[in-house]
């Protein structure tokens, strides 16, 4: 990103980004995602929360505390690249690989929730399913999502999501995670500013 | 990156990039034990001009893991052994519509012929030419320093190389004195003079020629095979004496510092240039260098054709 982004919301503007979501926003879906888990399943315990890097690493760890905080059991926090099982190798770059940690409570059995930025076409997730198969059969999958901007290639929804954010296909919605950015935040940028 | 010829084309941040993809591809695959879809479709041609069991079975293996179909040319009993030249060998694989060739072949040159001839648009990995370069060999013998010496590290900074023996027969000790020195890493080249190619001195290594001197600074040593099946020339009086000169023994392998690592290419020579006892003994990483160049060779894979496809 080489403009700088605008401070606050803002209407939309032919002029590139508007922030729609700041810290306290994403602070707030991420408390009721973690409700939402604990009132949809039934054995909090049983839970392995998986994270789809690069940012959805720290998504997982801050729904996990917040899960923890909740019930007052911990649970386990993994992170799953699925550059490998990708449909879409061939029309790319070969990317860097990202870190896959598997806890060590493994998932065979366990309800693996999934936890990525942003759902667009679905075709992470339909890799990060085919990944999950090489590492274990879980007795459950599920998806949550911090933002779903629709547009979906694949039959796949999510189980919890954040924030529904209606957009054009020409806009890029970018997630914003203090652990990596330094601050939180999701703007939507306008089909200008991309690339 | 579209061929891997020579580690001289690597910069830096390029090897420990392969590096680092090869330890990650080791951990998705539990060390190799599951299959990964990631090259399903792809066609890897095995082009051996020269014969080479384990370094053949190293490219099938880490083309399979990554579901490439494979497919083995070697010279022997085929259009080769009828008198077709490179380049229409390279046609043809072409028309067949590979995506990558490994190349092993006994003329220095070659890979790099066949990657720039325009006579294909596969990528090109060098499996070793001639007395050249096998840059796979190099990187798997680098991770295997780094897992040792330097975990998670991106220079070789401080460390001491020792590479004993026939370097002038030896691509694998090019490949190695190359790459450990843009990685940082004090290189030194130890054998006899007959077996030191001339005109080392603009290689980015010391030499030395006498084995004892050196074991004290050495961080790994790296024992090179006698090519028995190169030596036409007359090059030292008698194995006993290349042993007692240049081989690794117990006594050697006692001077060198506690943490030092011995390694070998392979295929060993035991009693000649290494004895059995430091093979098999605690400081030996030879096995896994083996299985490291496994991993090595996949990341190879991965980054030259398992993105965006390279042929036009």
């Amino acid at each position: 990103m080489t403009k700088p982004l605008s401070a606050g919301t803002t209407p939309h503007s032919e002029t590139g980004s508007r922030v729609v979501a700041d810290p306290d926003d994403i602070s707030r879906a991420l408390r009721r995602l973690a409700h939402q888990v604990v009132e949809n399943v039934k054995d909090v315990s049983n839970v392995v929360m998986m994270g789809i890097p690069t940012r959805g690493v720290p998504l997982a760890a801050r729904l996990a505390k917040n899960i923890s905080e909740i019930e007052g059991v911990s649970i386990p926090v993994g992170s799953l690249d699925v550059t490998l099982f990708r449909d879409d190798l061939r029309m790319r770059p070969s990317k860097a690989l990202e870190h896959t940690h598997i806890p060590p409570v493994g998932i065979n059995g366990k309800i693996v929730i999934l936890v990525d930025d942003v759902l667009f076409s679905g075709r992470t997730i339909r890799a990060a399913l085919d990944a999950l198969n090489e590492y274990g059969r879980p007795a459950v999958v599920q998806l949550a999502v911090l933002v779903d901007r629709g547009h979906r290639e694949l039959p796949i929804r999510a189980d919890y999501v954040g924030k529904n954010l209606p957009t054009s296909l020409s806009e890029k919605v970018l997630v914003q995670i203090s652990e990596i950015d330094s601050v939180d935040q999701v703007v939507i940028l306008s089909g200008e500013d991309s690339t | 990156m579209k061929h891997l010829i020579s580690v001289q084309d690597l910069r830096r941040v390029d090897t420990f990039h392969i590096l680092d993809t090869a330890l990650e591809l080791d951990r998705v695959t539990n060390g190799g034990n599951k299959l990964l879809p990631t090259l399903r479709g792809r066609t890897v041609v095995n082009l051996f001009y020269e014969d080479s069991t384990r370094t053949r079975i190293s490219f099938e293996r880490a083309a399979k893991r990554l579901s490439a179909d494979v497919i083995h040319f070697s010279a022997k009993g085929s259009s080769v052994s009828k008198g077709e030249s490179l380049k229409d060998t390279a046609l043809t694989l072409n028309a067949m519509g590979a995506d990558m060739i490994v190349v092993r072949h006994s003329s220095p040159g070659a890979a790099h012929r066949l990657a720039h001839a325009g006579w294909l648009d596969a990528s090109v990995l060098n499996a070793g030419d001639g007395r050249h370069e096998h840059p796979t060999q190099a990187l798997g013998d680098a991770f295997t320093i780094r897992a040792h010496l330097r975990p998670g590290a991106m220079d070789f900074d401080g460390l001491t190389i020792g590479i004993v023996g026939d370097v002038l027969h030896s691509r694998v000790a090019r490949s190695n004195i190359f790459l450990l020195a843009s990685l940082g890493a004090r290189v030194v080249v130890i054998g006899p003079p007959t077996l030191l190619p001339v005109g080392m001195a603009g290689w980015p290594c010391e030499v030395g020629y006498s084995l004892d001197a050196r074991l004290p600074e050495l961080d790994a040593i790296m024992m090179l095979r006698v090519q028995q099946e190169r030596m036409n020339g007359t090059f030292f009086p008698s194995e006993l004496e290349y042993s007692r000169s240049f081989g690794l023994n117990r006594a050697r392998a006692q001077v060198l510092p506690e943490h030092a690592i011995v390694m070998h290419p392979g295929p060993m020579n035991r009693g000649i240039e290494i004895t059995a006892e430091v093979a098999d003994g605690p400081r030996s990483v030879i096995t896994e260098q083996v299985a490291n160049g496994l991993k090595v060779r996949m990341a190879c894979m991965y980054l030259l054709i398992g993105g965006e496809a390279s042929a036009a």
